[in-house]
Order: C-alpha cells, then sequence, then structure tokens
C-alpha cells in the first residue's frame, strides 16, 4: 500500500504565471509520454515480473512517478494563478479554461485527455523493460522539448530536475534488462518468457 | 517463525487500519480530542509492531532496511503472492 508524504520531492516556488507555458508542460502530466502513464505503466507491470531486483525497481520508480505528477501539477497550478481572462484569451489558455478554469486535469498539450493507450503491459519481461527505457528516453526527449520553449528559471528548474530523474531511470532499467537477460538462455533471450513459462529461467522464481 | 512472521503482519494491517481510518476521520474532525487520543494510542502500538516487524523479518518500507550486506528491501515474498 502507500502513504503519502506532505513535501514535493524537488521545490517548486515560481514568481510569474504563465498560462501558454502552462498548456506546454500539462503534456508532461497526461499526455503520451507524461509522468502519469509513467507511474501507471510500472506499476502494472510489476505483478508478473520473475526477479525481486525488477519487482523491486518497478514498485519504486512507479511510486517515484508519481512524485513527479505531482510536481508537475504543482508547476502547471502556479503558472496559472491570478491570471486575467485577457491573459487568458492572448495566451492560448483559453482552450482549456472553457472546460477545466484553472483545475489540474490530465491531458496533452494538444488538448487530447489522458488514456491508458499511452502504455503497454505486454507480461513478457524483455519486452516491457524495452518499453520502459524507450518511455524515459521519450519523456526526456518532451523536457528537452519543454526546455526549449521556457525561458524562465523558475521554471527551467524542476524541468531539468525531472530530465535528469528520466536518465537514472533508463540507466536502472538498462541493468534491470540485464539482469533478467543473465537469467536467460544466452544464446536465445526469447527461447522463453520467464513471466510465464515454467521452468524456463536460471534462478528459481516465485 | 512463519506463522509469527503472519501473526505480526497481521498486527501491523490492524493497526495501519485503525490509524488509516482515524486519519479520514480527523480529516473532517480536526479537532476531537477522542479520535486524537485513539490515534495516538494505536499509532504507539502500531510503531512497536512494526520496529519487532523489521528486526525479526525485514523491512516494510525502503528505509528501513537494515542490513549491512544485502538490500533487503526486494526480497520476496512481494504482497501480491501468496506466501
Amino acid at each position: 500500500m502507500w502513504q503519502y508524504q506532505k513535501k514535493l520531492e524537488y521545490p517548486v516556488n515560481i514568481k510569474n504565471p504563465n498560462p501558454k507555458m502552462a498548456k506546454a508542460i500539462l503534456s508532461q502530466l497526461g499526455g503520451p509520454d507524461g509522468e502519469l502513464s509513467a507511474s501507471l505503466r510500472y506499476l502494472n507491470q510489476r505483478f508478473v515480473m520473475p526477479y525481486a531486483e525488477v519487482k523491486g525497481l518497478l514498485t519504486d520508480i512507479g511510486t517515484e512517478e508519481l512524485a513527479h505528477v505531482e510536481i508537475i501539477s504543482a508547476i502547471i497550478y502556479q503558472l496559472t494563478r491570478n491570471i486575467s481572462p485577457e491573459e487568458i484569451k492572448a495566451s492560448g489558455f483559453d482552450a482549456y479554461f472553457v472546460d477545466h478554469t484553472t483545475g489540474i486535469y490530465p491531458a496533452s498539450s494538444a488538448g487530447v485527455p489522458f488514456t491508458s493507450a499511452y502504455f503497454q503491459c505486454k507480461g513478457d519481461v524483455i519486452t516491457d523493460l524495452h518499453e520502459d527505457m524507450a518511455a524515459e528516453q521519450k519523456a526526456r526527449t518532451t523536457y528537452d522539448n519543454i526546455l526549449r520553449l521556457a525561458d524562465d528559471p523558475d521554471v527551467r528548474d524542476p524541468i531539468k530536475f525531472l530530465r535528469e530523474r528520466e536518465i537514472v531511470h533508463y540507466q536502472r532499467f538498462g541493468e534491470a534488462l540485464r539482469i533478467t537477460q543473465d537469467n536467460l538462455n544466452a544464446k536465445n533471450f526469447y527461447a522463453c518468457n520467464p513471466a510465464f513459462d515454467p521452468n524456463c529461467t536460471r534462478r528459481r522464481t516465485r | 517463525m512463519m506463522d509469527e512472521r503472519k501473526f505480526l503482519r497481521n498486527r501491523i494491517k490492524q493497526y495501519a487500519f485503525t490509524l488509516k481510518d482515524l486519519n479520514l476521520y480527523l480529516d473532517t474532525h480536526p479537532d476531537c480530542l477522542r479520535a486524537l487520543a485513539m490515534f495516538k494510542k494505536t499509532r504507539e502500538l502500531y510503531e512497536k509492531a512494526v520496529a519487532e516487524y523489521n528486526q525479526k523479518f525485514g523491512p516494510i518500507t525502503p528505509n528501513q532496511s537494515n542490513d549491512d550486506n544485502h538490500w533487503s528491501w526486494i526480497d520476496d515474498p512481494w504482497p501480491w503472492e501468496r506466501s
């Protein structure tokens, strides 16, 4: 089970509202490579994982991603404080505003609502870990693009932190893949799926 | 051995659920002295039970991992597995 901690993983203190920037950053909440899809991807995939290291890693990264959902939400919240209807119209935030006011709703920057079609749970260790590594790189690219658009240091600072975490997660998933392959037939990693087929792995699994 | 583990874990679950339910009640009754006292008493029992579990059987949160030679946090079984 989970227990909430009343603190952000990394501080967010944005002095100047910027609804246009909020709309761009929204994609990292509810977009195709956002933090919400990251968290749900890992927390769903972990159940059939045969190795303790991978079960632990997916649990812990999936949990950290929930903290990233909160950081992104805090950024959007602070970027949309005390804005006038004129600013909303001029910034292009009006399309979001009309449905959600300044509430935090998971959607992409283009307004597509969050969907679980953004992630997979294939039930195959190698397949799922490759998806996870790709997802971390896609999120890293999205943060790079946000950094290309953002000039406010108050916004760039937490975004840079989140970008770095994508790289660390990618690294750990790569190690999880290596641990998995070390337990499989070196001549053919795909001979069987240790998340489903019995007796196909060198290490005894549950 | 296994029975003691299960017994202790069940006790932790009972205390934790009591704390969770009191937590929700206190969210909407933040000045209820009776509920505050129950929370405090249950938290003491919970913390004692968790400390005993950590020492005998290992961590239930990563920060409770307390082994110099091995990161016991990842050890099987995980909660969704039959034990």
